[in-house]
């Protein structure tokens, strides 16, 4: 059990994930499998975007589902209407993400808790009725098809599950290792104190701002890459794709998993996408179950799986520490980030 | 260190802090007390710049900061605690310090993407700052507990290691002693004494009268938002304006 | 000038039922200091209530009210038992996300039942009314009659009973209250069956001028936090104003300059108002 616990935390566990995900497509002979998997990924993107506003900084971003539209929107007008090439979209969708992020952040951000979660609801409707109703830009409710996939360059063709699922797990993998980067830095520890509280930060010297609208602008831009990577995918789109409901799923996922934690994401998009793949014919009313898990993950496991496991280790090895402590008279000094608890720290960044 | 005039701070039609002129001096403890909701809070937050004076100026080391935003307040040199403990519960005690040096550092998301040599070096420095100060306050043996399993007077006395990783000269304590029982406040008294003697100036709030007292140099009481008396811990234990409003309630003024 | 007066006609319905909605969710949040996602969906399930038990039941419209105010009202008080009152200690982000939980979860449901078509619910009032050059259909008399008179009711509610009184002090200073010993509890419950019951009631009166399905709250509720933003949160009368305001704005937008984005109209006031007042309009107070 408790070998079981420290490999569920370790950095162990990431290179396994990862080795399972690149031979996941050797071992699965079910094309529509692998191509799930795939768009799995793409929503996990977004959620690490999220994961970065919601999870580290404390802001309940309900527009990050418009951002993942925005992106998809941009590589598909792009493409279809003005016949760029998939990268070349992909790149100007990301920087999309970027301006419209900054734009949306620097108004949206000033304000606390409730008013910036009610705004941020409000700026993804009003994003999905502009695709809805400026039909010049977006095609209106019809939405956009025949969407460019991205180019392989003669070498690999992205239209094929395969390579594709490739092609995001690469993402993936950048994503989450940014991601993890920053979850230790200096950086991620600023954003940490915003969370637990604006005054807080602020007397610490840290410039609420500048740091909440780094950390919404970084949110964007994941969001609007993994939509853009979803255009690509499935290259037929529509104002569904900025409907509020996505922004749920995402908060869903994230919860599952363990809201600010570096795993967390993974973790729950993979969990309830299968979940909801074995039950298939609930897929309407999944949110009957969803619903009320959201509910109690939030009343009794506010961290979620991984966050679980975090705090049961770490307090496990602060207990172990400091009996050591105390039986070699207190030798701990405190200033051993070294060796022998280096996944402890994790413990802490990550919470 | 600190030179307060005519500060006025007014919520809608009520003056939380009404036309108060003070200095306090460096290297001391300077007391402020009075009645709950006196305005006490409300004069720290000017201070600290976390809320916009409606009226008067602020100098802090001869230097007009009224009106300035918190985070430059407090890399000038100004830290703060707060009445409610603020830390963060699903993390050890060592990793909630570490932030505490950040204002003195310089990296950017930049330094973060390609994890460069000033990023590292600066993250030891507030690894060992976090450390420094820890001992300070002498908790060096719970470094690595979570703060969630750490008494209530640990946790105040990590809240004062956290302003103290900022590298203050001027320290605003906001009832450290609220909820803990007398020999812990007799040792936190002694931290504060031992903050002073580190040449640090420290403003306090307290309700515990003995240990304002004992420990202060100045004292300040307000009510109402004004303030009705200054001076020594004599003089305002022997102040008949301030006994009639406030200490001729306590039990504990002549302790 | 009589395509003028219709307007204001479909404002003034538009907002009285702004108004009934806003009223709810700024009662809650006062007491709370929830913001109550799930409230748009209480809407919701209120129509459905009232469709059920008039189509369905064949009873009238008025037990259909009635019907629909009581089990919404009930919805809300388990809603606060189980959920909210559970996380009054948690961080500000958990409630949201419960409340969250409460409105997908309340939408399936509906949607499992009677799946997500459009329906139209009856009304006994078909009659249309003329006055002079105005046509008044009697639903939308119906309307602003039924909302205001609910205003009065509460009104007097809040102001002559105990209970009332206590709402209304626990909102205004939540510690004060606990202080002189309010038993916050039965405060919070009969505030979460008083704006349940409200927007029960709000939807049955404006169902049938308008369409019942499952989605049908989330522009709504959407709405209602703007006209609270815009009133203050936590304020009575200035969720009745706010909701005549966006209901004016809306009707006359709508008309007068575009039908296809009079929904963004309340919107793009939130965005501009916010970006000028952080903290909303009628504020006191820095938060
Ligand atoms: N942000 C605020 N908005 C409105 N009123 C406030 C705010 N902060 C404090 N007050 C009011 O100002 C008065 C003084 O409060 P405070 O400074 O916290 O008192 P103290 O710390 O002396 O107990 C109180 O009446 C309080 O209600
Ligand atoms: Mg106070």
């Amino acid at each position: 059990m408790d070998r079981l616990m420290n490999f569920l935390v370790s950095p162990v566990l990431k290179w396994a994930l990862l080795v399972l995900a690149v031979v996941f497509p050797l071992i699965s002979d079910n094309e529509y499998h692998i191509y799930v998997m795939a768009t799995a990924f793409i929503w996990a993107i977004a959620v690490y975007g999220m994961n970065i506003i919601t999870g580290y900084c404390g802001q309940l971003n309900l527009a990050h589902g418009g951002f993942f539209a925005i992106g998809a929107y941009v590589v598909a007008i792009l493409t279809v209407d003005h016949e760029w090439a998939f990268w070349p979209a992909f790149i100007a969708a990301g920087l999309a993400g970027a301006i419209f992020g900054f734009l949306v952040g620097v108004v949206s951000l000033r304000l606390k808790e409730h008013y910036f979660a009610i705004f941020t609801l409000c700026v993804g409707f009003i994003i999905y009725l502009l695709l809805e109703k400026w039909e010049e830009l977006t095609h209106g409710s019809l939405g956009i098809i025949n969407i460019a996939p991205p180019e392989g360059f003669g070498l690999v063709d992205f239209t094929e599950t395969v390579p594709f699922y490739y092609l995001v797990l690469a993402f993936l993998v950048l994503s989450v290792w940014l991601v993890s980067r920053l979850s230790r830095s200096l950086l991620g520890r600023t954003f940490l104190a915003i969370r637990i509280s604006d005054d807080l930060a602020q007397s610490l010297g840290i410039n609420l701002m500048r740091n909440k609208v780094l950390a919404f602008v970084l949110s964007t831009v994941y969001a609007a890459s993994a939509g853009a990577l979803y255009a690509g995918v499935v290259r037929f789109i529509g104002p569904a794709e900025a409907d509020v409901v996505h922004t749920f799923d995402m908060i869903t996922y994230l919860l599952v998993g363990g809201i600010g934690t570096l795993m967390g994401p993974l973790l729950g998009t993979l969990a309830i996408t299968w979940l909801t793949q074995m039950l298939q014919s609930l897929e309407e009313y999944r949110m009957i179950i969803f619903g009320p898990m959201l509910v109690i993950l939030v009343i009794f496991f506010p961290r979620g799986i991984v966050g679980g496991f975090l705090t049961w280790r770490g307090r496990r090895l602060a207990n172990k520490a400091s009996q050591q402590g105390q039986d070699g008279k207190s030798q701990t000094t405190v200033n051993t980030p070294s060796t022998p608890n280096a996944d402890k720290q994790e413990a802490g960044n990550n919470a | 260190m600190l030179k307060i005039s005519n500060l006025t701070k007014r919520f809608g039609g009520l003056a939380a802090v009404n036309n108060v002129s003070v200095e306090f001096p460096a290297n001391q403890v300077n007391a402020i007390i009075g009645p709950n909701g006196a305005g006490k809070s409300t004069f720290f937050n000017l201070v600290a710049g976390a809320m916009p004076p409606s009226e008067g100026k602020i100098e802090y080391q001869g230097m007009d900061i009224t009106g300035m935003a918190p985070d430059r307040i407090a890399r000038l040199g100004v830290a703060r605690t707060f009445q409610t403990t603020m830390l963060f519960d699903q993390s050890t005690v060592l990793d909630n310090l570490i932030v505490g040096h950040r204002l003195r550092t310089q990296s950017r998301l930049w330094d973060v993407i390609i994890n460069s040599k000033r990023l590292r070096d600066e993250e030891k420095k507030c690894r060992s700052r976090a450390a420094e100060v820890l001992d300070f306050v002498g908790l060096s043996h719970i470094g690595h507990r979570y703060i969630a399993d750490i008494s209530q007077e640990e946790r105040k006395r990590v809240a004062f290691a956290l302003a103290m990783a900022t590298d203050p000269e001027l320290v605003l304590l906001d009832e450290p002693a609220g909820g803990i029982n007398p020999e812990e406040t007799e040792n936190l008294a002694d931290l504060i004494r031992k903050m002073v003697k580190h040449g640090i100036t420290v403003c306090l709030i307290e309700h515990k009268m003995d240990m304002i007292m004992s420990l202060a140099d100045k004292i300040m009481v307000l009510d109402h938002g004004e303030k009705i008396a200054e001076g020594t811990p004599e003089q305002i234990k022997n102040d008949p304006v301030v006994i009639e409003a406030y200490l001729g309630s306590e039990q504990d003024v002549e302790a | 000038m009589d395509l003028f007066l219709q307007q204001v006609l479909n404002g003034l319905t538009l907002g009285s039922i702004y108004g009934l909605i806003a009223l709810g969710l700024t009662l809650v949040y006062g007491i709370l200091h929830v913001p109550n996602f799930a409230h748009g969906a209480l809407y919701m399930v209120g129509a459905y209530v009232a469709y059920f038990t008039m189509v369905d039941l064949g009873l009238n419209y008025w037990l259909a009210m009635i019907a629909a105010g009581a089990v919404v009202a009930f919805l809300s008080v388990l809603c606060e038992r189980l959920v909210f009152h559970p996380l009054r200690h948690a961080p500000p982000i958990h409630d949201k996300i419960a409340a969250i939980g409460i409105l997908l979860f309340l939408e399936a449901v509906v949607q499992m039942y009677w799946g997500a078509d459009f329906r139209r619910m009856p009304t006994p009032y078909n009659e249309i009314l003329h006055f002079g050059g105005l046509t008044i259909p009697a639903q939308r008399l119906l309307i602003i009659a039924g909302a205001f008179g609910l205003m009065g009711a509460l009104h007097l509610y809040l102001k002559k009973t105990m209970t009332g009184a206590t709402i209304i002090a626990m909102a205004q200073n939540r510690e004060g209250a606990f202080l002189v010993g309010i038993d916050a509890n039965r405060v919070a419950m009969m505030t979460f069956a008083i704006a349940g019951m409200l927007a029960a009631v709000g939807a049955t009166l404006f169902a049938p001028i308008n369409l019942v399905y499952p989605a049908m709250g989330h522009l709504l509720i959407m709405k209602a936090f703007v006209i609270i933003i815009l009133g203050g949160m936590g304020s009575i009368p200035g969720a009745i104003v706010g909701g005549l305001i966006i209901g004016f704005a809306e009707a006359l937008g709508g008309f007068y300059i575009s039908n296809e984005y009079k929904d963004v109209i309340a919107f793009a006031l939130l965005v501009v108002i916010l970006s000028v007042k952080p903290t909303g309009l009628f504020t006191k107070g820095v938060r």
